[in-house]
């Protein structure tokens, strides 16, 4: 009876951990699918043809992700860790409360009214849609992000590691750099690569910001595509050759995507700090 | 010769309100083991944290009173400055986790950015190892994270991160609580070779350990110095009734 039970409940177990990552499953089949197709050599290394011809690939979204991720990277990254640093200090303190409530709010704003704002801030302005709005657009999702993960890491961390460093005679600042920073890089990192996966896949933000661009494009200053951008467009149009670029587009982001969160998961264990 | 090198006058200390420790006096002599006892909660803890000012990081901490290091005040001292002279080994082993075993005995200077050259280095890792009895078993293992010794070694590796500093003097916070009895005996046979150099001021509610390693032996008792004397005396005849009670198990 005991062993019956026992199967019972874990044959129920399975079940429902099937049911969960079936939807995924046929996301991950269905895009394979239609997008294996339209993925080989040229598709990476050339510029998109007019609709009627045939190949053409998606570099110019490439470049323009990684354009975005490293501009939006070198924003966020020094930043974020700076206030999650911050937050951890003042985690007692009304101000550490009543900011991390704000990086709450900021985590909650639908990123197409991100989107509305950069455009209002920094688009208008320039007078011409650019990468670097985009990546500022793309920093605000970032930003949060970075900055929890920071502040969850350092609480982590047991507080006599800090406790004993100053206890050698560190002044505090140091031991928060070469004591807790070291200890918590990768929490932070893997942070990092949950948030790069994050957005990497934004497209609301970047319509009125990064704007889209058929052309390879590294000038910051000047609009460029990105993946999902291109998905967003490509699929839009009416031509069928253009919605087979957009299947192998999706497959190439969600690839990214999940190498980035299969790197964090398992190649982060042999950083890790262990206490 | 027996000189004084800390003395504790009149001194009160807590946290908000609640004073944990009340007005005590106490001469701690150089090169000495002074083991301080007494039940849970009796302020134990906090007496040794004021004395290298890690008390005075919480932010509702106080105290009253003074403390003289060599006749100095240490109030009065830059509290980082006199941290390096009186060290601290906690209860639980705590080796730094993201340094090697032979950065961990440089911590003091790493995370203070003190440069070595590299002979200085070598020169101070394995006379450190072999003050704390480790160089025979970790001089292979240097490269290895710290957290991957076992339980007595880190311990042991923590007393040579305080050692490596040359302090005066080395407040240990129950340094045996948590290691088994092998360790705990290496640990107390460690104490009593270091006291040649350094003065030990060991907090221990464990009444067989301070038995066996101490010289003086001050009794702490809610908050309050009930008895201090060289440690033969205490154990034999206690002033004290309530010495003699808690050393006979009756509390605690």
């Amino acid at each position: 009876m005991k062993v019956l039970k026992d199967r019972i409940f874990k044959l129920f177990v399975i079940f429902c951990s099937l049911t969960s990552i079936l939807p995924l499953l046929f996301i991950f089949f269905t895009i394979f699918k239609k997008g294996i197709t339209s993925i080989n050599l040229e598709f990476f290394i050339s510029l998109p043809k007019p609709p009627g011809e045939i190949g053409g690939g998606i570099l110019n979204a490439i470049v323009g992700t990684m354009l975005l991720l490293f501009f939006s990277s070198l924003i966020s990254i020094p930043l974020g860790i700076f206030l999650g640093i911050f937050l951890y200090e003042f985690r007692y303190e009304k101000i550490g409360w009543f900011c991390n409530i704000l990086i709450d709010v900021l985590q909650g704003i639908p990123s197409i009214v991100i989107g509305i704002v950069i455009y209002l801030w920094i688009v208008k302005k320039m007078e011409h849609f650019s990468a670097i709005s985009g990546a500022f657009a793309l920093s605000l999702i970032f930003l949060p992000i970075i900055i929890k993960t920071t502040k969850e890491t350092f609480e982590m961390i047991p507080f006599s590691l800090i406790e004993s460093s100053l206890a050698l005679g560190a002044t505090y600042p140091r031991s928060v750099i070469k004591v807790l920073l070291p200890c918590a890089i990768n929490g932070i990192l893997s942070g990092i690569l949950v948030g790069f996966g994050r957005i990497a896949g934004e497209t609301a933000p970047l319509l009125f910001t990064a704007f889209g661009n058929p052309f390879l494009n590294f000038n910051i200053l000047k609009p460029v595509s990105s993946l999902p951008h291109l998905i967003f467009t490509y699929t839009m149009s009416p031509y069928e050759n253009w919605h087979r670029k957009a299947w192998g587009c999706s497959l190439v982001l969600i690839l990214f995507i999940f190498i980035l969160n299969f790197i964090s998961k398992f190649r982060l264990k042999r950083w890790k700090v262990k206490f | 010769m027996e000189s004084e090198i800390l003395k504790i006058e009149n001194f009160s200390a807590g946290y908000s309100g609640l004073t944990v420790i009340k007005d005590i006096n106490l001469s701690i002599l150089k090169n000495k083991i002074t083991a301080i006892m007494g039940p849970s909660g009796c302020g134990k803890t906090t007496l040794i944290r004021c004395i290298n000012r890690m008390h005075e990081l919480n932010r509702e901490a106080f105290h009253k009173g003074n403390i003289y290091l060599d006749g100095e005040d240490i109030f009065e001292m830059n509290p980082v400055l006199l941290r390096r002279r009186i060290g601290m080994v906690f209860q639980k082993p705590n080796p730094f986790p993201h340094l090697t075993v032979y950065d961990n005995v440089l911590a003091g200077y790493i995370i203070n950015g003190i440069k070595l050259k590299r002979e200085e280095k070598d020169k101070i890792v394995e006379e450190t190892l072999k003050k704390v009895v480790l160089w025979e078993e970790v001089k292979n293992k240097l490269h290895l994270k710290g957290t991957q010794l076992s339980g007595g070694q880190q311990q042991r590796l923590c007393i040579a991160r305080v050692l490596a500093l040359n302090p005066e003097i080395i407040l240990f916070d129950e340094p045996t609580s948590s290691l088994d009895p092998k360790s705990t005996v290496e640990i107390e046979n460690l104490l009593e070779q270091l006291k040649d150099t350094v003065t030990i001021i060991i907090v221990t509610h464990n009444i067989s350990q301070a038995s066996r390693i101490a010289d003086y032996v001050a009794f702490l008792y809610l908050g309050e110095l009930v008895e201090y004397g060289k440690s033969e005396k205490i154990f034999t005849t206690p002033e004290n009734p309530k010495t003699e009670e808690y050393l006979s198990g009756k509390f605690g």
